[in-house]
């Protein structure tokens, strides 16, 4: 079953009545409707690309949060082996919202961390949303130190739309979690790299992409504040979010410009979710080449490199 | 037209204007309501007389009574690209800075200076919550490293005053890039074995208390601040449930172990200078009327930090 996005309406109708189409040939084997549904099918491509060849930083904000969309656990799945999670920050408790643990990538032993968000209702709940507490920060720490002890890459995935804003996350020190996670990030001996794979929201992606590489799927976004959240705050009005989403630069394409992003991969025609697999495989390269390009930098030089790029950042704003 | 309207009209106002009291001579508390007059209130750091509530003091105000007879020197803050992301709102970014800087008086959100505190030589960062509510954008994050690498060149540590509603939203990704820069700002004190100490005053949210503003040696709050990373209007709506009273202040903090210490701003300089002391292993201070610094320290020296944000690349 697909999930249309409210953009793609127009689609939705074309394909189903494709469908309706098909069924209908289906319950009566005299119809000859192919010569008609084929037509249909090849105006919904067209429909496609053009929907998706200019796709409006709002519509990316909706792309990148579509609930379809591959989710930390199946990149882990399809581009690592042997992984092995691991949980807990051995003070307060352990945070679903937060995948980790110890896994191969191309035979080589690293760290992963990402954000779950989860595909139903069900996990949806167990994994918050994407949205970590203080502990699944906390449990990131944990894990880049032992990486960093072990000389082990970390590869992090960040897909949340921030850090829970909760009572309890606020009394164990939200704030201190995530600063301490940035401040892991830059001080880890080994090489660090990081995907954006849907949504990349505030300080709570902040504290896992302070990598020496950061990479961005083509429709996926990465903000100070949600457009809904900027819209309220300086419209006024939370339902000025594309004026807000475009006044923001979210987008991977935009970020590239402002030296935020490294690297942008290109997704599939009509987005991630409608072909997953293509997708995953993208992020794999991606990663792999990254690896790639940590072998440039010699082993002690991680951290000036790191530290390096984040001062440059922003020195130049947009028009360069 | 004529002699009355140009000439005599003017003159009369202005005998009258002139024997008017001036509006800002009594500030009300917005605690407790008590009128104060503006003298005590400033020999009294904006804090009221009556019910102790601290109320919003300018870097520059607060600067000029913690370092000894008022005297400090600002150190140079690089100058980022003005609005990197071309951003409008209801308004244009730049509009909302020149109104910010008429009506503070000031260039941006931050103030950097280098001076003696009780004889005890500092680099202190104030940050402006009238300056656009303290937010923190590329200028934030330039005055951090140069009051970083200020405090390294001169072998100080660094004393930094918070105060932000958190990011500044118009210069996007490019504010959230300050949680990352100012961290490596706090990491160059660290390896130079010199402290960094946090007073954390009213407010203190979102992306600043999520990076610098909550990775100090010591951490100090003015009594009553709220601090916070989501605000309680977010929570609420959030939890859909009524927060305890409380909540998110500088004491709920020291209660559930955020803080070391919430100090009243008129203990806060002695406080200060007493810390100072023994973590840079210095002789205890001494108290009382000195002679005011021979010499202001004399300005750095900023090229140094030209690498970190070009000011000579404008769009």
């Amino acid at each position: 079953m697909t999930h249309y996005l409210d953009f793609e309406k127009p689609l939705a109708e074309i394909e189903g009545k494709a469908e309706e189409l098909r069924a209908m040939a289906r319950s009566n084997e005299e119809m000859d409707i192919e010569a008609e549904a084929r037509a249909l099918d090849k105006k919904a491509a067209g429909m496609l690309r053009d929907l998706y060849g200019k796709l409006t930083p709002w519509r990316k904000c909706q792309v990148a949060r579509h609930p379809m969309r591959p989710h930390c656990r199946d990149y882990i799945d399809a581009l690592f082996t042997e992984y092995t999670p691991l949980a807990g920050d051995r003070a307060f408790g352990e945070d679903d919202a937060v995948m980790g643990g110890l896994a191969r990538f191309q035979d080589r032993a690293v760290v992963v961390i990402g954000h779950e968000k989860g595909h139903d209702t069900k996990s949806r709940l167990t994994h918050n949303f994407g949205m970590a507490r203080p502990e699944g920060y906390r449990k990131a720490i944990r894990l880049m130190d032992m990486a960093d002890r072990f000389g082990l890459p970390v590869i992090t995935l960040v897909d949340t739309p921030g850090a829970y804003p909760g009572k309890g996350a606020e009394e164990r020190g939200q704030s201190e979690a995530i600063a301490r996670a940035t401040e892991k990030c830059l001080q880890i001996g080994v090489p660090l790299l990081s995907v954006i794979i849907g949504e990349g929201g505030s300080g709570g992606a902040v504290a896992f992409a302070t990598a020496n590489r950061v990479a961005m799927l083509e429709h996926s976004v990465y903000s100070v504040i949600s457009p809904e959240g900027c819209a309220s705050i300086l419209w006024k009005d939370a339902e000025k979010m594309r004026e807000a989403a475009e006044a923001l630069r979210l987008t991977a394409q935009d970020l590239h410009k402002l030296g935020v992003c490294d690297r942008v991969i290109p997704e599939p025609l009509g987005g991630a979710h409608r072909d997953t697999e293509a997708t995953i495989a993208a992020v794999g390269e991606a990663i792999t080449a990254m690896l790639g390009e940590m072998n440039e930098i010699e082993p002690k030089g991680y951290v000036a490199a790191r530290r390096k790029k984040f001062l440059n950042i922003g020195s130049k704003g947009l028009a360069a | 037209m004529n002699w009355i309207t140009n000439y005599v009209r003017p003159r009369i106002n202005s005998i009258f204007s002139r024997r008017e009291v001036p509006e800002n001579l009594w500030t009300k508390c917005d605690e407790c309501g008590t009128m104060l007059f503006h003298r005590e209130l400033t020999d009294n750091l904006h804090v009221c007389a009556n019910c102790g509530h601290h109320m919003q003091i300018t870097p520059r105000a607060r600067f000029k009574a913690l370092f000894d007879s008022g005297i400090f020197t600002e150190v140079r803050v690089p100058e980022p690209v003005a609005d990197p992301l071309h951003f409008r709102d209801q308004k244009k970014y730049p509009d909302r800075m020149r109104a910010a800087q008429k009506a503070t008086g000031e260039h941006e959100a931050m103030l950097v200076a280098a001076g003696e505190v009780g004889r005890t030589p500092i680099v202190a960062a104030a940050q402006d919550f009238s300056f656009m509510g303290g937010s923190m954008g590329m200028y934030v994050g330039n005055a951090i490293i140069a009051a970083a690498e200020e405090a390294v060149r001169l072998g100080r540590p660094l004393v930094l005053f918070s105060a932000a509603g958190g990011a500044r939203m118009q210069e996007g990704i490019l504010s959230l890039m300050q949680m990352p820069r100012t961290t490596v700002a706090i990491q160059m004190l660290r390896e130079a074995g010199l402290p960094y100490i946090v007073v954390l005053t009213h407010p203190t949210t979102g992306g600043v208390t999520a990076s610098y503003a909550m990775l100090g040696d010591i951490q100090i709050a003015e009594p009553n601040s709220l601090i916070c990373f989501a605000g309680p209007r977010v929570i609420e709506q959030t939890i859909r449930e009524k927060l305890p009273e409380g909540f998110q202040r500088a004491e709920y903090l020291l209660e559930h172990g955020m803080l070391d210490r919430v100090t009243d701003r008129r203990h806060l300089r002695e406080e200060l200078v007493t810390i100072l002391r023994m973590l840079m292993q210095q002789p205890p201070p001494v108290w009382g009327e000195l002679p005011p610094p021979a010499e202001p320290v004399v300005a750095s020296d900023t090229e140094e930090s030209a690498d970190t944000a070009q000011s000579d690349t404008q769009s």
